[in-house]
């Protein structure tokens, strides 16, 4: 499944990731009408009114029509009203800060059980996933039930990468001292590829991860897989783990510091350190 | 020991032995060829006792035709540096796949791809179209040079010593590892601690100096300098589009200087702008960069258009059409173009109608330019086609263009660009309207105004040799990439684990050879150009029944442009001179007043070149002392009262005279 041979942009398996596809898609053959004909035009004008052809009519002087501009004029920006009447929606409709209100075509959001929260952080060169509701954490390793819609919240520790699974939702940045999210949700099992399309240095190439979809059933099991398993990531954990490393095995910690992600968000998880939050209060 | 190494460090900073790359094997290598080339060229300049005439004739000339051509050969010798970094990463990425780990190391590979875009924007595609405008435009507006002679040349230089630097970062340190817009906090002192960044930095501040006064200069040029009769309105459209871009320059590259002054501020002062802690905003420097950086597509982009409306008049032997349609497309490009900075980061968690807003106002430019597609298409209509090498870049372009554009309005849609942004479906995007606009551009505007600069045509086989390698090799390196880009796979990566991908990759790679088959066959082209220049000259100065004023003097023009300054009364002036039966004057010339040659210039960027060196390695003398040496030069310069002189009438006299043999012979 972790193959890519199939377009991924053109076939994810999230709704959102299809919504996007869907006006991916509609953008194009919008833009086509215009396209197309002037390709034709200019390979036929070309052809048509090359110097050998004698018989072709010949007006050097001709340089203005009104219709023709009003035309020129008219047409892209005819496309461009039906296009930015699309964007605007679509713009509002899959804002990833806007909690989703379907989990697929025809089903709404408000039936589905109650968003699973995640909590991202880009490492020098790995992520962490925290769950808070479970209080676990994972590295390199997401994974989410299906039809359950997900809160992604995002930093970063270091410099400046950007989450992006494909298969689920377009990307978004993850910024040291700032927080950004994505709502998503996972409509069809599997293991997906999941990575950072921002460049954040030296090991960035490896900078991936796999994201299991599951049904309900395997997702508890994949808890109290990491919670037996277990591994305790403190303050003290962290600001190791923290620490520059690339191609890190993937591994799960069933305890996590509470105040943890907060801590990263706010820059103060070293002793001693102000929050950023504090400062501004 | 702590005294001397305390003594070493006051001495140079922080280069040490440890900065020459001895033990890279590429790089000696690269560096073998670079200084044996160089002494070939610097031996051969002192056997042939060029050095007195490079200096008198070239290097301290006010002249801008002379300065234009400098231009080019500085965009095209970059060219050959910008494209090895992409051969060499075209090779790495169709070779690292799962245990193939590539030959280039994350610490060579990240330097590759951040010099390839730098080397490219600044020191390839801007040398290139500054110097098609500072050749062009004073010959088009009937100008004999460009408002300030000699500030032209300093710019020049001043670009130039910012291309020499990023040249050293190969062979003396290194280059940065952060992209080719070093967004902070990746470029800050935190996370590159070396000399990387402060290359990157103190070259772009020299050459944006460079480019920021050739703007000045060109607008005053402009503005000023128009030969009588020529309104605004009846400017040739190349000058129009010339004016939009160097008001442009002048608006945007303050901003990245600034920019770039407080990135500085943060690396050597300690301050926090753009820092991770203590307030600093990483975010401000992505929003100031762009506010710069979206002009600046605009400002390569838009001489180009000039370039493809004069060439397609010409070469349909007919009027543009939509002449003033295309003049307000310019400007509302020009004014939109600061309106859409942030669809570059789309990602970062703008609010929906943030988003929305910039996603609009970025689809709305497609609407001019459009507009300016269909115009170069009626001006087609009923003409008279000569499939020249210029006509055919531009058709090239057209067919090749409105898929980048396609692509661009796509990228504009802010939920399409959450699965785009940073995608190699991006770099197709960016790669599409760059190559198929600008560089095709700059050749179609090469081959165009070749005879006009040397006398002789570009012989015109490998030409089109050069052309269909070119094109093929663009769209067999760039379409697969807009594939591997849906298929999800994103940009600057130096190793993939998914073997289905390789092939996608292999033929990217094909495509760059076909490109360097173009590069190598427009070399070519040019050097059998002066083997066979005899047979190709031009003797009327007018070799494609040209539109605009720089065809009615003689190709090479003489040192004064127009013994007599023309009068104007139609848009395509020469043309209109040409039907109306215009007489060329053969006799009573008057001296002619120009500027006078000084090597000023060459001196203070020699000088600021100095000084960035110094400041790149924290030698503070060295810095001190170049300061104080600049600002010493300049105050020297300005008690310079030589400037200028005049070229007596006989000497006028016999130059037209000969010209007016020379046309009489032609029949």
């Amino acid at each position: 499944m972790l193959c890519a041979c199939h377009a991924v942009v053109l076939n994810p398996s999230g709704d959102v990731g299809q919504q996007q596809r869907d006006l991916l898609l509609d953008s194009t053959w919008l833009m086509l009408i215009v396209i197309v004909p002037v390709m034709i035009m200019t390979v036929l004008f070309a052809w048509r009114y090359r110097q050998a052809n004698r018989a072709a009519r010949y007006e050097p002087d001709w340089d203005h029509s009104i219709h023709l501009e009003l035309i020129i004029w008219a047409v892209p920006l005819l496309i461009i009203i039906g296009l930015g009447g699309l964007t605007w929606e679509g713009t509002h409709l899959l804002d990833p800060y806007r909690p989703l209100d379907r989990i697929k075509p025809g089903e709404s959001a408000a039936f589905a059980a109650k968003p699973l929260r995640v909590e991202v952080v880009a490492l020098d060169w790995k992520w962490l996933f925290i769950y808070p509701e479970y209080g676990i954490a994972a590295l390199n390793e997401l994974a989410a039930p299906l039809d359950r819609p997900i809160d992604f919240r995002i930093t970063s520790a270091s410099v400046m990468n950007s989450l992006f699974i494909p298969t689920l939702a377009g990307q978004i940045y993850a910024m040291p001292g700032m927080e950004t999210r994505l709502h998503a949700v996972a409509n069809a099992a599997g293991d997906y590829q999941g990575f950072s399309a921002n460049y954040s240095g030296a090991g960035f190439s490896d900078m991936h991860f796999v994201f299991h979809a599951m049904a309900n059933r395997d997702f508890d099991r994949w808890l109290a897989r990491l919670r037996a398993g277990g591994g305790v990531l403190g303050r003290g954990d962290y600001l190791k783990l923290e620490q520059p490393s690339e191609n890190e095995p993937v591994r799960g910690f069933a305890q996590v510091d509470p105040g943890l992600y907060a801590a990263i968000l706010n820059r103060c998880v070293e002793a001693g350190k102000r929050c950023a939050n504090d400062m501004s209060r | 020991m702590t005294a001397d190494s305390t003594l070493t460090k006051m001495a140079f900073g922080r280069l040490t032995l440890q900065a020459f790359p001895v033990h890279e094997p590429l790089l000696v290598a690269t560096f073998v060829a670079v200084a044996l080339g160089g002494a070939i060229v610097l031996g051969a300049i002192s056997y042939f006792r060029l050095w007195g005439y490079l200096w008198r004739e070239w290097i301290t000339t006010i002249d801008h035709k002379r300065i234009g051509i400098m231009y080019m050969i500085l965009g095209l010798i970059m060219l050959l540096r910008g494209f090895a970094d992409a051969l060499m990463m075209r090779m790495q990425q169709a070779a690292a796949f799962g245990a193939a780990d590539g030959f280039l190391p994350a610490h060579h590979y990240d330097q590759i791809f951040t010099a390839h875009g730098v080397i490219m924007i600044f020191f390839v595609a801007m040398p290139f179209i500054t110097g098609l405008m500072n050749f062009v435009v004073p010959l088009q507006i009937g100008a004999r040079d460009v408002s300030f002679p000699f500030l032209n040349n300093f710019s020049f230089w001043m670009t130039t010593v910012g291309a020499v630097l990023v040249m050293i970062s190969l062979f003396v340190g290194e280059f940065a590892r952060t992209g080719w817009l070093a967004y902070p906090p990746l470029s800050g002192i935190a996370y590159s601690p070396d000399v990387g960044v402060d290359y990157y930095i103190w070259s772009l501040q020299i050459a944006g100096v460079g480019t920021l006064l050739s703007g000045v200069n060109l607008i005053a040029t402009i503005v000023k300098l128009r030969a009588p009769g020529m309104t605004m309105m009846r400017m040739p459209v190349f000058t129009w589009t010339a004016l939009c871009t160097n008001v442009l320059i002048v608006a945007a590259f303050p901003i990245l200087t600034a920019t770039l002054a407080l990135l500085s501020l943060d690396r050597y002062a300690g301050t926090n702008f753009f820092t991770n802690d203590f307030g600093g905003n990483s975010m401000m420097y992505v929003n100031l960069i762009w506010i710069w950086g979206h002009p600046e597509v605009y400002i390569l982009i838009l001489p180009i258009f000039g370039v493809f409306s004069e060439v397609t008049a010409t070469f349909s032997g007919k009027r543009l059409f939509g002449y003033s349609s295309m003049v307000y497309a310019t400007l509302v490009i020009t004014i939109l173009s600061y309106l859409v900075w942030l669809h570059h980061f789309f990602t970062m968690g703008s609010g929906a109608s943030v988003n929305s807003f910039f996603g609009i106002t970025t689809m709305i430019i497609s609407i001019p330019t459009g507009a300016k597609m269909f115009n170069w298409l009626f001006t087609l209509y009923r003409g008279r086609i000569r499939f020249e090498l210029p006509m055919m870049w531009t058709l090239a372009f057209m067919l090749t263009f409105v898929i980048g554009g396609m692509s661009g309005v796509l990228l504009a849609v802010p939920p399409a660009d959450f699965v785009l942004h940073n995608s190699l479906f991006l770099v197709a995007h960016f790669h599409n309207v760059i190559i198929g606009g600008v560089v095709f551009g700059v050749f179609a505007g090469i081959s165009y105004w070749f005879p006009k600069a040397f006398g002789f045509r570009l012989e015109p086989f490998w030409g089109k040799v050069s052309f269909w390698f070119w094109v093929a090799g663009f769209y067999l390196a760039f379409m697969p990439l807009y594939v591997l880009g849906l298929m999800g796979v994103t940009r600057r990566l130096r190793h993939f684990e998914d073997p289905t991908l390789q092939i996608w990759f292999v033929v990217a790679a094909a495509g760059a050879v076909l490109i360097l088959l173009g590069i190598v066959s427009f070399l070519i082209q040019i050097y059998l150009s002066i083997l066979r220049r005899d047979a190709l000259r031009d003797r009327t100065g007018d070799p494609w029944g040209g539109r605009t004023l720089e065809w009615s003097t003689s190709s090479p023009p003489p040192d004064y442009n127009f013994a007599f300054t023309p009068v104007v009364y139609d848009t395509d002036a020469w043309w209109d001179m040409k039907n109306r039966g215009f007489r060329r004057p053969v006799a009573q010339f008057n001296a002619i007043h120009m500027p006078r040659n000084t090597g000023a210039g060459f001196i203070l960027a020699a000088l600021s070149g100095i000084l960035g060196f110094a400041m790149i390695w924290r030698i503070w003398w060295l810095a001190a002392l170049g300061l104080a040496a600049l600002a010493a030069a300049a105050i020297v310069h300005s008690f310079n009262y030589r400037r200028d002189f005049h070229i007596p009438a006989d000497t006028v006299a016999r130059v037209e005279d000969q010209r007016t043999h020379l046309l009489a012979s032609q029949g």
